[in-house]
């Protein structure tokens, strides 16, 4: 009976208001916070960082900016991989072009291009819903790939046609870079992470949010009730965007450090995004993290077990994991498409009231 | 009762009406061959209670669908707050202070009720982006004036204990309650009903009744609405405007419409040679 809302009573639409109104959730945040900032830091090693933290701080950035789009306003998109290129190879331009300048801003400002790019992309939203839409950003998807392959200007005419990320430091220490330790590099995500995250929060729970809802619920009444559904709507996908674009830029320049755009920003990567967001839970900022975590930790656990621990072949494992992960979309799509987050959410209803079932 | 063109007059209860709030002059409005409204001219003053009756397929909702946007007739004017509105967008309608409810409920099924009745309130809300990603400041503070006027609503229309329900699991009636707090949350100066009691029982009709009389009387709100049940326009409204095929039949005060000869044979159902 520890997890509960009795007696914490709401005086003011202030504390209604509020990110976590129980007291207990808000001191679970203050402590991962907490964790997340002063402990981690200090034991993280490079094979934790590579293998799980930084995909994982990423990728939740990435989910996040999708969900907005998906989850809160309803508008379906596959070019998620295509819009992380744009990130990556803005700030590729940005750090090459103005190597004085904090790699900080360089990773923001490819957040805003990437807005201004899925704002363009975007446009066709006023027109076509649902599965007309989703090809169209399969569209954006394949013709940005192709044109970041084909245009050697993007990639600093190099002989490989990749980019790589040159060494950026903050504060003094490596964030990119061969040299970047794996502490300055989940540090700078961390941060990332937390202000995307405080800033979806922050909209979603407001005016434009609540535009995005009633966009996603029923398009004809939010007009009546006077939302201008293609500034709603473009202001989803700028602001999906940016936050994509900043996923797309950490992605390439402090994790991977190369990339060569179809491999690393195909088609699979919009996919892995979408399912991040499925099985988390469409519509839940914490659903985001939940599905990044899931689909980050899951080829590591399987791995683990099955090829370090059972001695299986690593495709079997790979193939197995295809599988968990189909065979999870399935029911979540059918069984619960709030996803993990519902489940949270009815595990938390079912202890509130623990051990009294009425 | 004195009834200029743009002077207000004295209900039989007493209850002064004002001037002409909005006045449709000469509509005609056509899907393909099918003509839904034809040549159909009338006047909704300040204050007032104007029904819309008539059989179905009558071009009722169409006509509401006009004044809000929805639909743009080929022939006709909407005048409103004494001047022609030029051919707009439902949004546009909407931040003219027009507020409606639908014949079909219309809520964010995935939304609370709270947010719900919250959107009715977007057209207050003026933080930008910026600060709404800020929160701390402009947009808190938005937030919490406009939840001061949600919680009024919805004080007055009894819906505290469901206000954090998501609106998918209310039942049918709680929802057109739902839908029409949204309206109120507008402030709206003209208020467009679509049959807010179709489908309701006997008790459901006359709390709903009894909101719309309140909404008219305590905030002097405009109200057109359409309704079937005879008993029911009767009792609310101040003048009726009857509508057959298309056309209008008849148009004044309950009274007058209940003795109108052609009204009577429009409900009777004589045949239309
Ligand atoms: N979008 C549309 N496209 C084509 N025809 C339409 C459309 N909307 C309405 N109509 C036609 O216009 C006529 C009037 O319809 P309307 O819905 O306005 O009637 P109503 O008076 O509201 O009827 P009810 O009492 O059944 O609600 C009907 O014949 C209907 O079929
Ligand atoms: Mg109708």
């Amino acid at each position: 009976m520890f997890y509960r809302e009795a007696g914490d009573f709401k005086t003011s639409y202030t504390d209604d208001n509020q990110t976590f109104p129980i007291k207990f959730d808000r001191y679970r945040y203050y402590f991962v916070l907490f964790v997340a900032f002063c402990v981690i830091p200090f034991i993280v090693n490079d094979y934790w960082a590579n293998a799980v933290l930084l995909p994982f701080l990423i990728y939740s950035i990435a989910a996040i900016g999708l969900n907005i789009l998906v989850g809160y306003c309803g508008q379906v998109s596959l070019g998620t991989g295509g819009f992380m290129a744009v990130g990556a190879y803005a700030v590729y331009k940005l750090m090459t072009a103005f190597p004085e300048v904090n790699v900080f801003f360089h990773v923001l400002l490819a957040g805003g291009i990437t807005a201004i790019v899925g704002v363009l992309f975007g446009l066709p939203s006023l027109r076509i819903k649902g599965f007309y839409l989703a090809v169209a950003t399969l569209a954006a998807q394949f013709f940005l790939v192709w044109l970041f392959n084909k245009v050697p200007w993007f990639y600093n005419y190099s002989a490989s046609g990749q980019i790589s990320s040159p060494e950026r430091t903050v504060f003094g220490y490596a964030v990119t870079g061969p040299h970047a330790s794996a502490w300055t590099t989940y540090l700078f995500c961390l941060v990332f992470v937390t202000i995307c995250a405080i800033i979806a929060r922050n909209l979603t729970r407001g005016s434009v949010g609540r535009k995005w809802m009633a966009i996603r619920d029923m398009d004809i009444a939010a007009e009546i009730i006077g939302v201008d559904p293609l500034r709603s709507k473009l202001s989803a996908f700028a602001v999906s965007s940016f936050f994509i674009g900043v996923s797309g830029a950490l992605f390439f320049s402090v994790y991977l450090g190369a990339v060569e755009v179809g491999e690393a920003f195909g088609i699979n990567k919009s996919f892995l995004v979408l399912f991040m967001i499925i099985i988390g839970g469409l519509g839940s900022i914490f659903g985001s993290f939940a599905g990044a975590a899931f689909l980050v930790l899951l080829p590591v656990l399987l791995k683990n077990v099955l090829v370090s621990g059972l001695g299986w072949p690593t495709d079997l494992a790979a193939h197995l994991e295809f599988m968990i992960v189909g065979g999870l979309i399935i029911t979540f799509l059918i069984a619960e498409p709030h996803g993990l987050a519902q489940l949270w959410r009815v595990a938390k209803e079912k202890l509130r009231l623990w051990p009294f079932p009425h | 009762m004195s009834e200029n063109k743009n002077e207000g007059y004295v209900t039989a209860d007493g209850r002064k009406i004002g001037g002409t709030l909005m006045e449709m002059k000469n509509i005609t409005l056509r899907f393909g061959g099918v003509k839904a409204i034809t040549d159909i001219s009338f006047d909704i003053k300040e204050g007032e209670i104007r029904a819309i009756i008539g059989p179905n397929g009558a071009g009722k909702s169409s006509m509401l669908n006009v004044i809000s946007g929805f639909y743009v007739p080929q022939e006709g004017e909407v005048w409103y707050k004494g001047a022609r509105r030029p051919s707009m967008k439902p949004y546009e309608v909407a931040r003219q202070g027009i507020a409606r409810t639908f014949q079909n409920i219309a809520l964010f099924e995935g939304m609370t009720v709270l947010d719900n009745v919250m959107t009715g309130r977007l057209n207050h809300m003026k933080a930008n982006m910026a600060q709404q990603a800020i929160w701390k400041g402009a947009a808190e503070k938005e937030e919490v004036a406009n939840r001061e006027v949600v919680e009024k609503v919805i004080d007055f229309l009894e819906i505290q204990s469901i206000r954090k329900t998501p609106v998918a699991r209310l039942p049918y009636g709680l929802k057109k309650r739902v839908e029409l707090a949204r309206a109120l949350a507008a402030e709206p100066s003209l208020l467009l009903l679509d049959e807010p009691m179709a489908g309701m029982n006997v008790e459901e009709k006359e709390d709903m009744s009894r909101f719309i009389l309140d909404v008219n009387d305590e905030f002097g709100t405009t109200i057109a609405l359409i309704e079937h049940d005879m008993g029911v326009v009767m009792d609310l409204s101040d003048r009726v405007v009857v509508m057959d095929y298309g056309k209008k039949i008849g148009d004044g005060t309950p009274d007058e419409v209940r003795n109108n000869q052609d009204v009577i044979d429009a409900y009777l159902g004589v045949s239309h040679d």
